[in-house]
């Protein structure tokens, strides 16, 4: 990230709940982000979702809308289909265009920061998963294999600079809006990489961990890695293991 | 005393204002509370049991006449703003343009009746549609807030290129063709007869304004003529907009005097008087009571007959499985649905309110008796928000029950039906999941399916009918998982918590 930069941060913040229940991105980390990339110089940072439940509420309720805008940042709607502009994915295979977020199609560098979270319909939520909130029309996902559409979008030509997943708290289980903060589990643990795939597969065995899931049934990781957006071999890769 | 006059546009303004900002407020941002304003409203009052509100606004009738209809009623004062506003519009002799007329008691005492008799026999048909607060809330939630929200989204559109988000879009979704054509009508009819006529609709279709003019008929203060001083220059009659003054005869329609004042403005001569009526010997009363309850009676009859013909065309319809119609889905808090239909003046406050803007006046879905009564409809992203209990926090009328939200999370509107046949996961062999995912009670959850797939089932006891299934199953025209309406709102079990995970871990797992 460069001075003048315009940036755009893209969390989870999906539903209308509380931190404690770890259904979205936990603010802290999103303000903590916010202020590094102001310090760095950047001109603009821009944070939005498009929010399952109301997204006033999503924003308010979520604590990002505070945290954000208290580190200087700015929120912006992604509720309305006027702020999603048409993109073709060549590489895709179910999906070969899509409506994406006028912000990121405009901003000089993104980072992608979701929360780790169990899923009923993905299995599991992470980085990839998290690009839903940047497309406008999830339906087609949902019928068109939901998984090849997570991955064909992981192809987006514009790809963030780092994944960021966010497991202080992760989501154990009743995801991805959790019924209770029984759902949350405290990790303390953050997992970087600009390789979507690398992300998840690691983030999947953190989870595992906690709640054990065979990452085959996460088809999307699979399916992304042949569409060579990264690989699942995080033994191959330079990995560092930092406790604090 | 010619500042009364001043004094009642004051307080005209002081209720009316409030109301229509509360109703045109699209932000969320007005406090909650200021739906008190409504609970001073007749009718809402009535069918709520108020009876602190009931017998102020009884008291102020007896002694100081319609101050309802001049001051409190918002359809009123909104009558005196159009007719005022008309002005601007007429040539400058029309200017003074009300002439004395007879009441049309037949009309007025008949509408009264059948109203009445209407809802005794269990349809609120005629309630909703006259009850001048409802009326007003449908044209002001119909026809002046999309103006306002059209106004909002062309600015918001304007700023936001210019990367300024202050503003946002608003979208607009309870259009109901039924519900604007009411509020249209009404709107038309109601501005017609009040630019010609004054308070002509108060006096004549209105079952409040009626039901009043009998108690302003005997008022302890009301308006009078003083014979000594008055030189039958008509100042006065011009002026009167309910057209109850007869200045050849010096005598004044008590029954259909709204206590506007103007007429004590009017006179030059300071010949009319706003005073008791129990001091001296009455002249002005224009028809004698047995002489009403005569006519009224002779009504009543009728009306009997015209409410057994209305009665007997409620019903709500059956329906067939294969497309996506239902039983309607009442808001939460609504009991049961004679209490609900019963009780609900279809106002539109909790439509205007809601923030899922799931909340939309029905057409037919609750019979001829209650068209533009609230019922939920599912689309993408609009669903009843689980924590939010805003349309039983605003109801004037105790249809909706007022509900904590923690009462609200338990309360079934509806229970979700899962067409296994028609699910993606069933017809596609892929995973989808998106109604679970949406489910906040998990009533609707996944279980293996085949192939490491999961596919829905529905708890039952624990759905709430909340309709996030509904609203983002991806199948579509008709979805494989949709919310079937109650006839009566049960209590929902208590969605158990997961186990808690309390091992430590610290390893990194990979």
């Amino acid at each position: 990230m460069k001075k003048g930069y315009k940036v755009v941060i893209k969390p989870n913040i999906g539903w209308d709940r509380k931190p404690e229940m770890a259904a979205n991105t936990n603010p802290e980390l999103v303000g903590a982000l916010v202020r590094m990339c102001k310090s760095a110089g950047a001109s603009e940072v821009i944070v939005f979702d498009h929010t399952c439940h109301d997204w006033k509420k999503s924003y308010a309720n979520s604590g990002i809308e505070k945290a954000v805008t208290d580190a200087g940042g700015k929120m912006v709607p992604g509720n309305d289909e006027v702020y999603y502009k048409e993109v073709e994915l060549p590489r895709g295979v179910n999906l070969k265009k899509t409506k994406i977020h006028q912000s990121l199609l405009e901003c000089d560098v993104w980072f992608n920061v979701p929360v780790l979270k169990h899923h009923g319909g993905a299995k599991n939520s992470i980085s990839m998963k998290n690009l839903m909130g940047i497309v406008w029309d999830r339906g087609f996902f949902h019928r068109s294999d939901l998984h090849q559409c997570i991955a064909d979008t992981a192809t987006f030509h514009k790809a963030p600079a780092l994944n960021i997943v966010d497991a202080y708290r992760i989501m154990k289980s009743n995801g991805p809006q959790g019924k209770s903060e029984a759902d949350a589990v405290t990790l303390k643990s953050l997992i970087v990489s600009p390789d979507f795939v690398a992300a998840d597969t690691a983030s999947m065995k953190l989870f595992s961990q906690v709640q054990p899931t065979d990452i085959k049934d996460v088809r999307y990781i699979a399916l992304a890695e042949k569409l060579k957006v990264g690989t699942q071999n995080i033994e191959k890769l330079n990995v560092k293991r930092i406790k604090l | 005393m010619k500042f009364f006059k001043k004094i009642r546009v004051v307080l005209s303004l002081l209720f009316f204002l409030p109301i229509l900002v509360f109703f045109l407020d699209f932000t969320g941002k007005l406090p909650t509370e200021m739906h008190l304003f409504l609970h001073i409203q007749w009718i809402p009052a009535l069918l709520s049991l108020n009876f602190i509100v009931i017998g102020v606004l009884l008291l102020l009738s007896l002694l100081f006449g319609r101050i309802y209809c001049s001051s409190i009623c918002p359809l009123g004062v909104f009558q005196d703003i159009i007719a005022w506003k008309s002005r601007l519009f007429r040539e400058k002799k029309k200017k003074l343009r009300f002439d004395y007329e007879k009441p049309q008691n037949i009309l007025r005492y008949s509408i009264l009746v059948v109203t009445v008799v209407l809802f005794v026999f269990g349809s609120s048909f005629l309630v909703i549609l006259l009850d001048p607060y409802s009326t007003f809330g449908r044209i002001v939630s119909q026809l002046f807030r999309p103006l306002v929200i059209w106004t909002n989204n062309g600015l918001a559109v304007l700023l936001n290129k210019y990367g300024n988000y202050s503003l946002y879009k608003i979208e607009q979704l309870a259009f109901v063709p039924l519900a604007f054509i009411v509020a249209v009508i009404f709107f038309f009819k109601v501005s017609e007869m009040s630019v010609r006529k004054g308070r002509l609709y108060c006096n004549t279709v209105c079952p409040v304004g009626s039901f009043l003019g009998l108690l302003s008929k005997v008022s302890i203060f009301h308006i009078s003529i003083e014979e000594s001083s008055c030189t039958h220059c008509g100042l006065c009659e011009k002026q009167c907009k309910s057209q109850c003054i007869n200045s050849k005869t010096m005598e004044i329609d008590d029954s259909r005097c709204v206590t506007c004042f103007n007429c004590l403005s009017a006179c030059k001569q300071n010949g009319i008087k706003y005073d008791l009526r129990y001091k001296r010997k009455s002249s002005s009363v224009l028809e004698t009571p047995s002489d009403i309850g005569r006519r009224t009676f002779l009504l009543t009859t009728g009306a009997v007959f015209t409410t057994m013909a209305f009665a007997t065309t409620k019903s709500i319809g059956g329906k067939k499985d294969s497309i996506l119609t239902r039983k309607p889905i009442m808001p939460p808090g609504a009991k049961n649905i004679n209490h609900f239909n019963a009780h609900c003046t279809a106002c539109q406050l909790c439509v205007t309110k809601c923030p899922m803007q799931v909340l939309k006046p029905a057409t037919l879905e609750y019979g001829i008796s209650g068209i533009t009564q609230p019922h939920l409809t599912f689309s993408t992203h609009i669903f009843c928000s689980y924590d939010c209990n805003i349309c039983s926090s605003v109801c004037p009328t105790g249809a909706l029950k007022r509900l904590p939200v923690e009462d609200k999370k338990l309360t079934q509107i509806g229970v979700a039906k899962f067409r296994k046949n028609m699910c993606v996961v069933h017809t596609d062999e892929t995973d989808c999941g998106a109604c679970s995912e949406h489910c906040p009670t998990q009533a609707v959850h996944m279980i293996p399916y085949k192939n490491g797939l999961t596919i829905p089932e529905v708890t039952e006891d624990l759905c709430i009918g909340c309709g996030g299934c509904e609203s983002i199953c991806p199948v579509r025209p008709y979805q494989a998982i949709y919310v079937e309406g109650v006839a009566t709102q049960l209590r929902a079990q208590k969605p158990a918590e997961a186990k808690k995970f309390d091992k430590k871990i610290d390893d990194f797992g990979f």
